[in-house]
């Protein structure tokens, strides 16, 4: 029996998708949790996976092709009937096997290409040489630039009219944090040391488990809180656009596990290889800019979340320190929270709050 | 001897950073300027370069690898060290 393959819906405010590239081909026997797509929505780009076992009979749609969720992309056969949208929980989970020559594997090792990445279109849907040449000399912008600005465009307008932001701002002395941050640094090796990026998010995770009204999204005309805080961490993609993975129940993990998934994540966004669990959980959103100077960044609340919060650069600024002025590094944190949720108070004593943890990292 | 050590750091580098074309690096040039590293980029080259090399680099030291030209400097003085 023929079984559609439809666009899953990754989140309740994703309408539609736009199909990357195909990680299978027509004839190729595809296992449940094997990639076979990468689509871009609203939140980046994902790695779809099938969930049910079965041979592809044809691709529907070309790459670049705009398709509502629910749609069909693809037609497999197979025994098992299937439904239109796997699950993320699901589809993090699950390995990805690929079928690829041996000139081709010798090739994509010798140019440094991801093989997972790659569709097929040889026999059965294996990777040939030619596959791995066109993808090596393909721009990474370029194989997926435009669909993303499409895709971030079309989020972000739709927070503009719909969210009705309000914006609070807050300087601190960065001083005792850098201070910390320097002494913790210089007493380990390179891979157990932390970034302030690190100690962000995590004053933001604990500081939305303390103060009602910033973790969780506003749906059907009410605010669901969530329980758990899951932080989205933006990253820039080079040569523009960006992703905002969530670090999972930040607020519970030590600051160590905090950085080491930020790192693995930096490097998965840039490479497509994020999980879609990753992409679809975020309960609140920070974005840091501070590496690219500047000294503050008001930001757009990401639908259906209620609040993100901004940081700029540690710089050097004079500060009044025991009624004296001295220079002193500052960083300014920003918050745009959805006034449908909480108003200025409650974001006052929110931000206050992030700002008293930060100040703290050995408490973190 | 520096040919061999570049061409390490240049697969620290494309392991670290996969998304960048390997073939555009101009070993003079800043990371930020060409390939728009950041902090958290810098630091995973720093891991790398460790886990590759055997040379753990202070954070202090992290301007050094601002470009691969300057990498390589740096990181020829550390080894010779």
């Amino acid at each position: 029996m023929s079984i559609e393959f439809n666009m899953p819906s990754l989140g309740p405010d994703m309408a539609e998708g736009t199909l990357v590239e195909w990680r299978m081909a027509p004839g190729q026997a595809i296992s449940r949790g094997d990639v076979v797509a990468l689509v871009e929505t609203e939140k980046g780009i994902i790695e779809i996976e099938a969930f049910h076992e079965g041979i592809v009979e044809r691709l529907l749609v070309e790459p670049g092709a705009h398709v509502p969720v629910g749609e069909p992309l693809a037609l497999f056969h197979g025994e098992s009937p299937t439904s239109a949208a796997p699950s993320p929980s699901i589809a993090a989970t699950a390995p990805t096997r690929v079928r690829i020559s041996p000139a081709a594997r010798l090739r994509a090792q010798a140019l440094n290409v991801p093989i997972d990445r790659l569709a097929g279109s040889g026999a059965g849907g294996a990777i040939t040489l030619e596959d791995v040449e066109k993808f090596a000399t393909t721009p990474a912008a370029a194989r997926a630039g435009p669909a993303m600005r499409h895709a971030i465009g079309t989020a972000m307008a739709r927070a503009k009219r719909e969210i009705p932001h309000y914006y609070l701002m807050q300087t601190l002395d960065f001083g005792p944090v850098r201070a910390w941050l320097e002494d913790f640094n210089a007493r380990r090796p390179v891979e157990a040391r932390l970034l302030h990026s690190a100690l962000l998010v995590k004053a933001v995770a604990k500081a939305a488990a303390e103060v009602p009204g910033f973790n969780g999204y506003y749906r059907g005309q009410a605010f669901q809180p969530e329980r758990q805080v899951h932080v989205g961490f933006a990253i820039a993609q080079r040569g523009g656009g960006l992703v905002a993975p969530a670090i999972l129940d930040a607020a519970n993990k030590d600051l160590a596990i905090v950085m080491r998934e930020m790192k693995e994540l930096v490097v998965r966004a840039r490479t497509g290889h994020l999980r879609s669990s990753e992409l679809a959980s975020p309960t609140i959103t920070v974005t840091s800019l501070g590496d690219d100077g500047v000294d503050a960044v008001w930001p757009i609340v990401f639908p259906d979340q209620v609040a993100i919060l901004g940081a700029g650069r540690v710089t050097d600024r004079p500060w009044v320190v025991g009624g004296q002025v001295l220079p002193r590094p500052v960083l300014t944190l920003t918050l745009a929270a959805d006034h449908r949720v909480s108003d200025g108070r409650a974001g006052a004593k929110f931000l206050a709050r992030i700002a008293a943890l930060l100040s703290s990292p050995g408490e973190l | 001897m520096t040919a061999t050590l570049q061409e390490r750091i240049l697969k620290v580098l494309s392991q670290v950073a996969p998304d960048i074309d390997p073939q555009q690096l101009r070993p003079d040039v800043n990371l930020r300027d060409q390939f728009d590293f950041d902090s958290m980029d810098t630091l995973n080259f720093a891991i790398g370069l460790k886990l590759e090399l055997g040379v753990d680099i202070p954070d202090a030291d992290f301007r050094e690898l601002a470009s691969v030209a300057r990498c390589v400097k740096y990181l020829q003085s550390r080894i010779a060290a």
